[in-house]
């Protein structure tokens, strides 16, 4: 059995370590939100947050999340409302198909939540690890230039309590 | 592609690690597993053993003393990245560490598993071989030192036993003025590169460069040292023209191969002008 903490939940899976974290969010823990697009490690769709710091799901195992806190897309929405970077995605139009957005959402708020004062080319720089088809890319940029207001101080803009 | 099956360990000691390693021909250790897990997804690695060393103590340490630097295997790039002691205790370290790969690799990637996997186009290795670094090792027959020249024997092939492992890689201590460079080329951020060159050397009170070393990568099988262009520089007080000369050198002693990604004539060139730019770096950087 592994047993780690997805979106503040206890979880115990029986997966073969062959499984990566990645799989068993979406397979076994019905956690969709977070896409597969390469499985190798190039595109960014799976980026899931592991204590706090943005890794890529596929190239982690599932045994390796044992006793780590992982957050994925879904832990960083509110029921209530959508969060500042869901708004400034949605204002700059930060998104079309929508497939490469849980990682462009998980990869922008460990950055914002440990670099609140980033600039534009850190944000690019950062962002040069999801692929988007669609965009362009500079939506993107602009929704989390703008989402960075929302960290600073509290440094908590996201949902589930990262970056405690 | 899934990735093929294998059994999975986690041991909590090196002895044990070791072990696992000694007893199973082909299992293969696991730290960040940047480089591995792509490998199983492409099925070119399919060992019936993952061996995780992440619960190995003590290896996740970065030391800085006067005998230089020492990057425990586990440590990360955003370890290396985070520590602000290194920007003063091997710059050109940190330079090379900003190119390589994404901001979620980084995260995950170590030291160890970059220098095992010896990618031809790594930064580490690069970093590794033109700094005359040690990459310490142990295994069942107990711990012993390998200079980076002789660690790396090929494209993804190293000098390790089967039942070795990477502990610490060791870095020459970094003279307070040094002059140094770093240029990479690669087709898109955070990409390996098509070609880089890392290069320093101690400024004398002439004016003249004294220990010059100039390493390059993704150019051959395996990071080198460029001789003949280190023998340009030697003694020289480094101007525009001594520049052109080492470029100029730089791209006649490399033997770089035709790929999808560029021509064998196109990476000659590139050598040459990532050498020139970094001379240039090094020429023109203000001495810390």
């Amino acid at each position: 059995m592994t047993r780690f903490e997805v979106n503040g939940k206890a979880v115990e899976v029986a997966v073969e370590p062959r499984m990566t974290l990645a799989d068993c969010l979406r397979d076994v823990l019905r956690l969709t939100g977070t896409h597969l697009g390469c499985e190798h490690g190039v595109c960014g769709a799976c980026t899931v947050l592991v204590d706090g710091e943005a890794v890529r799901a596929c190239l982690m195992l599932a045994v390796q999340a044992e006793g780590r806190r992982v957050t994925t897309v879904e832990g960083l929405s509110r029921d209530d409302a959508l969060t500042p970077l869901q708004q400034a995605f949605r204002k700059h139009h930060a998104l079309q198909c929508g497939f490469c957005t849980p990682g462009m959402i998980t990869t922008a708020h460990a950055l914002l939540t440990e670099e609140p004062d980033c600039d534009a080319d850190r944000v690019r720089e950062v962002l040069s690890g999801n692929i988007c088809r669609c965009t362009g890319y500079i939506p993107i940029v602009e929704a989390v230039l703008e989402a960075r207001g929302a960290y600073r101080g509290s440094g908590r803009a996201g949902s589930d309590g990262e970056g405690r | 592609m899934k990735l093929p099956a294998f059994d999975y360990a986690c041991p909590a000691t090196l002895a044990e690690a070791v072990a696992l390693l000694a007893a199973n021909g082909d299992a293969k250790a696991i730290a960040g597993g940047q480089s591995l897990v792509p490998m199983l997804a492409f099925r070119v690695a399919a060992p019936t053993l993952l061996v995780d060393l992440r619960k190995l103590p003590d290896l996740d340490r970065i030391d800085i003393d006067a005998a230089g630097v020492r990057l425990g295997a586990l440590v990360r790039w955003r370890d290396i990245l985070a520590d602000a002691r290194l920007e003063r205790a091997h710059p050109l370290l940190v330079a090379a560490v900003r190119h390589v790969a994404h901001y979620q690799i980084r995260n995950r990637g170590t030291v160890g598993g970059s220098l095992a996997h010896a990618d031809p186009a790594a930064e580490l290795p690069g970093i590794a071989v033109a700094c005359d670094a040690e990459i310490a090792v142990t295994g069942q027959a107990g711990a012993r030192v390998i200079p980076a020249e002789a660690f790396f024997r090929g494209a993804l092939a190293t000098a390790l036993a089967p039942d070795e492992l990477i502990t610490e890689l060791r870095l020459p201590p970094w003279p307070v003025g040094r002059r140094f460079g770093f240029e990479e080329f690669a087709l898109r951020r955070g990409d390996f590169a098509l070609a880089a060159a890392a290069v320093f050397y101690d400024q004398d009170v002439n004016g003249r460069a004294g220990a010059p070393h100039v390493g390059v990568i993704g150019v051959g099988e395996r990071p080198t040292r460029l001789a003949s262009v280190e023998a340009v520089l030697n003694g020289a007080r480094i101007d525009g023209e001594v520049i052109a000369s080492a470029a100029a050198a730089a791209a006649a002693a490399v033997d770089p191969p035709d790929d999808i990604h560029a021509s064998a004539a196109y990476r000659r060139a590139l050598v040459g002008t990532m050498v020139e730019r970094a001379l240039l770096a090094a020429h023109n950087r203000h001495p810390a």
